[in-house]
C-alpha cells in the first residue's frame, strides 16, 4: 500500500490521508490523477520525506506528502 | 532632497535627560543603507563592543530603514540594535505593525538611547517633540494593558512599544513589544531597555506618509513591478495569507526535521494536532497584517474568548513539538503569555525544553521545582514556567530565565542547550537540513533562522529547489541569502517579501527612494559590508573563532526516528567552504576582505 498525505488547501474536499494500492499506481503523477490534482497546486511533492517529480515510481510502503504553495519561517 | 531619510537622529541620555539632534551622516547611511547596517555601523565606530550589556554604557539604537514608511509593499519595519546581553555580540531584532513607520513620520531615522534613567521613565515623541516622562505608574503592568493605558492617555493615533515585567526584570529572553502582539523578539533587548529604566516610546506624528521620496514616479513604478511579482507568486499572493508560517509545522515534519523533545528525535508523532491545520480550523479569527504588507501572514485567534495575535510557526514547535506538547491550546496560551510579560518566544520555550532534558536526566529534581515538575509535555510546566520566567523569584527561575546555554552549563551539561552563541536555535533540525547549519553556525546573533533562510531553497523550493542533504553549494547559497538578507533588513522591508521578491526589485526600490544609482552587484556587496561590520563587532566583543558552531548533538547524534533517521550535520565540510567564499581566515574576514568592501577603519583590528 501507498499512504498519501494531503495538507492545507488540498484537504478541501478530500480525506486527510488515503491509503491506495502500490500496484495500480506507479508514480506519483498517478496518484494526483486519483485525487483530481493537477500538478501546479502541488508545490511541494514528498515521497518519504524527500522532494520529488510527479514522475517518481513509487513502491510498495511509500508515504506521499503533498503541499500546495506555501511559505513561512 | 535627503531622499527617504530625514537625516535626524535623537540621541537621549535618560543619565542626564539631555536629548540632542543630530543629523544623519548621508554617505554614511548610504554605505550601509539604514536599519541593521546602519545602527551596526554606529555602535562599532561609538566602542560599544567592549561593554557590559546592562550597564548604562550600553547604546540602544531603534532604528529604521530608507523604505520604512514608504508606499511599497511590507514596510512597516523598524530594528532594535544593541550589544545583546544574551550572547554578548551584536543584537538585531525586527519587528513589524506601525511603530516603526510612525517613528519615521515623525521625522526620525532613529533614536539612540544612552546612559540609565534614575527611575523609570517613558519618552514621549510627537514630531519634533521629544519629551521624558514618569513610568512609574506602569511599573508591574502586562504589555497589553501598558499600550492600551498609554494610547488612552495620549490618544487612539499614537503607537506604543513597551516592555513587560521581563524585561524591567532584566530578563536576558526580554523582548520589546510594539503594537500590542508585535515583538522585538530576540537577543534580550527587552533586558536593555529595562537596564536602562526605559518602559515604553509612544509615537505619535502628523505625516501620513513619507514627503522625501528621492524619484516618486520610479518609486511608483518600481512598487508596481514588486507588487505584480508578489501578486504572482502564489506563496506571497495567498499561501501566507490563508495559512500563515504556521502551515510549515506539517511540512517540516514531514521532511524529517523537526526537533522534538529539545532535538533527541525530529519527527513528531503528533505534530498534526499543532499544525496550521489545526490552528485554522480551531482558533483562526482572520488574517492579519503589519503596517502597508498585502501578504497579511499575521494570525489573528480567539483563546477562550480573548482576540489575540496568534502564534507563528516558531512558538508552535517551541512549546509543541520541542516539548512533547500537543496541546494547541495551551501554545496559544503560552505564546500570549510571552507577549503580555515581553519574552522571546522561542527562547523562553527552548529554555524549556532543555529543563525538561536536564529533568529527564536527573540533573533537575522534582524537589527543585517548587510544584510544577518539567515533564515532557506537562501543560501546567509549560504555562507555570512561562510565568515564572518572565517574573523570576526563585534561584531556579532565574537561572531559567537566563536561558538555555547558561542553565545547561550551571548543571554541568552544556551540550544539552541547543544553541549557537547561547541563542536557542529555530525549528529546523540543521542534521535533515545541510544549509541552515551554516547560517545557524555563522549568524552574527546566534542561533536564528531570519539570518540567511536556507529552507526556502531546501524546502520550499524558492526560488529554486535545492537537494536538502547536499553540500557541495550550500556555502554559497548561505552567503548570498545572508547578504541579501541584511540589505532587506536596512531597507526596512520585511523579510517574506523575498519569498517572491529577488535582488533586482530591492535594488530598484531603494534607488528610487534613496536617489542612489547601485547595480544589484553594489547591493549585494552592502550586504555583505553590513555582514561584515557585524562580525567585527562580534570580534571586538570578544568572539572566538569556536563560536561558529552547533551543537555536539547535530554533529555527532544522528538523527534517531523519522524520514531523516540516521542523517548529522556536516558543517565540518561546509564551514571551510563558507569562510573561503566570504573571505575569512578563521572566523574573521582578512583586511584584504575588509578592504575591498570599504571597510578600511576595520583594518587591523
Ligand atoms: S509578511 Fe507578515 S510579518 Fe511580514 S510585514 Fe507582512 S504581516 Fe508582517
Amino acid at each position: 500500500m501507498i499512504e498519501v498525505r494531503l495538507f492545507a488547501t488540498l484537504r478541501q474536499g478530500r480525506e486527510k490521508s488515503i491509503m491506495l494500492d502500490s500496484k495500480e499506481f506507479p508514480t506519483a503523477k498517478d496518484v494526483l490523477d486519483h485525487l483530481d490534482i493537477l500538478p501546479g497546486e502541488v508545490s511541494i511533492l514528498l515521497v518519504n520525506g524527500f522532494h520529488k517529480t510527479p514522475e517518481a515510481q513509487l513502491e510498495d510502503g511509500d508515504v506521499v506528502a503533498l503541499f500546495p504553495p506555501v511559505g513561512g519561517g | 532632497m535627503s531622499g527617504a531619510y530625514y537625516e535626524k537622529i535623537a540621541r537621549i541620555n535618560l543619565s542626564t535627560g539631555e536629548i540632542k539632534v543630530e543629523k544623519l551622516d548621508l554617505e554614511l547611511a548610504h554605505k550601509f543603507i539604514g536599519g541593521r547596517g546602519l545602527g551596526t555601523k554606529i555602535l562599532y565606530d561609538e566602542g560599544v563592543a567592549t561593554v557590559d550589556p546592562l550597564s548604562p554604557e550600553n547604546k540602544l539604537i531603534y532604528i529604521t530603514g530608507p523604505m520604512t514608511g514608504a508606499n511599497a509593499p511590507s514596510t512597516g519595519r523598524y530594528m532594535v540594535v544593541t550589544k545583546s546581553p544574551l550572547t554578548g555580540m551584536i543584537a538585531c531584532s525586527n519587528s513589524g505593525g506601525i511603530w516603526g513607520a510612525k517613528l519615521k513620520y515623525a521625522g526620525w531615522d532613529a533614536i539612540i538611547v544612552e546612559g540609565e534613567a534614575p527611575k523609570w521613565t517613558y519618552i514621549n515623541i510627537e514630531d519634533d517633540k521629544i519629551e521624558l516622562l514618569d513610568a512609574q505608574e506602569y511599573l508591574g503592568m502586562m504589555s497589553e494593558a501598558m499600550d492600551t493605558a498609554l494610547k488612552e492617555k495620549h490618544g487612539a493615533e499614537a503607537s506604543v512599544l513597551n516592555i513587560g515585567p521581563a524585561g524591567e526584570k532584566k530578563v536576558l529572553m526580554a523582548a520589546i513589544m510594539n503594537d500590542k502582539d508585535r515583538a522585538a523578539g530576540r537577543s534580550g533587548v527587552g533586558a536593555v531597555m529595562g537596564s536602562k529604566k526605559l518602559k515604553a516610546i509612544v509615537v505619535k506624528a502628523s505625516r501620513r506618509n513619507l514627503d522625501n521620496i528621492a524619484d516618486v514616479d520610479a518609486l511608483k513604478a518600481a512598487t508596481k513591478r514588486a507588487m505584480d511579482v508578489l501578486m504572482a507568486n502564489p506563496v506571497t499572493s495567498s499561501g501566507l495569507r490563508q495559512l500563515g508560517t504556521a502551515i510549515l509545522v506539517n511540512i517540516i515534519n514531514n521532511v524529517g526535521s523537526l526537533p522534538t523533545r529539545n532535538w533527541q528525535e525530529s519527527y513528531f508523532e503528533k505534530a498534526e494536532d499543532i499544525s496550521g491545520e489545526a490552528l485554522a480550523e480551531k482558533y483562526l479569527v482572520k488574517a492579519g497584517a503589519c503596517y502597508r504588507c498585502p501578504i497579511a501572514c499575521g494570525r489573528i485567534i480567539n483563546v477562550n474568548g480573548h482576540i489575540t495575535g496568534g502564534p507563528e510557526y516558531e512558538p508552535l514547535w517551541a512549546y509543541g513539538a520541542n516539548c512533547g506538547n500537543n496541546d494547541l491550546n495551551v501554545i496559544d496560551e503560552c505564546n500570549m503569555l510571552c507577549n503580555e510579560y515581553g519574552l522571546d518566544a522561542i527562547s523562553v520555550p527552548c529554555t524549556i525544553a532543555a529543563a525538561m532534558e536536564l529533568y529527564q536526566r536527573g540533573a533537575i529534581k522534582e524537589e527543585d521545582c517548587a510544584g510544577v515538575p518539567l515533564e515532557w509535555g506537562s501543560t501546567k510546566a509549560l504555562v507555570e514556567w512561562t510565568k515564572r520566567i518572565g517574573n523570576p523569584e526563585t534561584e531556579l527561575d532565574w537561572l531559567m530565565s537566563s536561558g538555555s546555554a547558561r542553565l545547561c552549563e550551571h548543571y554541568g551539561m552544556p551540550e544539552i542547550s541547543m544553541s549557537v552563541k547561547k541563542q536557542e536555535m529555530p525549528a529546523y533540525d540543521a542534521r535533515g537540513i545541510q544549509g541552515i547549519g551554516i547560517t545557524y553556525a555563522t549568524s552574527n546573533r546566534g542561533g536564528c533562522h531570519v539570518r540567511g533562510y536556507m529552507i526556502s531553497p531546501e524546502v520550499l523550493g524558492l526560488p529554486q529547489q535545492l537537494d536538502r542533504t547536499a553540500t557541495d553549494d550550500k556555502a554559497v547559497w548561505a552567503k548570498t541569502f545572508q547578504d541579501l538578507t541584511a540589505v532587506i533588513d536596512s531597507m526596512g522591508h520585511c523579510l517574506f517579501t523575498s519569498f517572491a521578491m529577488g535582488a533586482q526589485e530591492y535594488t530598484d526600490l531603494l534607488n528610487a527612494a534613496t536617489g542612489t544609482n547601485h547595480s544589484v552587484e553594489e547591493v549585494l556587496e552592502i550586504g555583505d559590508r553590513i555582514y561584515n561590520i557585524e562580525r567585527m563587532f562580534n570580534k571586538a566583543a570578544g568572539m572566538k573563532p569556536e563560536d561558529d558552531r552547533l551543537p555536539k548533538r547535530l554533529l555527532e547524534e544522528p538523527i534517531a526516528n523519522g524520514p531523516s533517521k540516521g542523517m548529522v550535520s556536516q558543517l565540518p565540510l561546509t564551514l571551510p567552504q563558507y569562510y573561503e567564499a566570504r573571505g575569512w581566515v578563521n572566523a574573521f574576514p582578512t583586511d584584504e576582505t575588509l578592504k575591498k568592501l570599504g571597510l578600511d577603519e576595520c583594518v587591523g583590528k
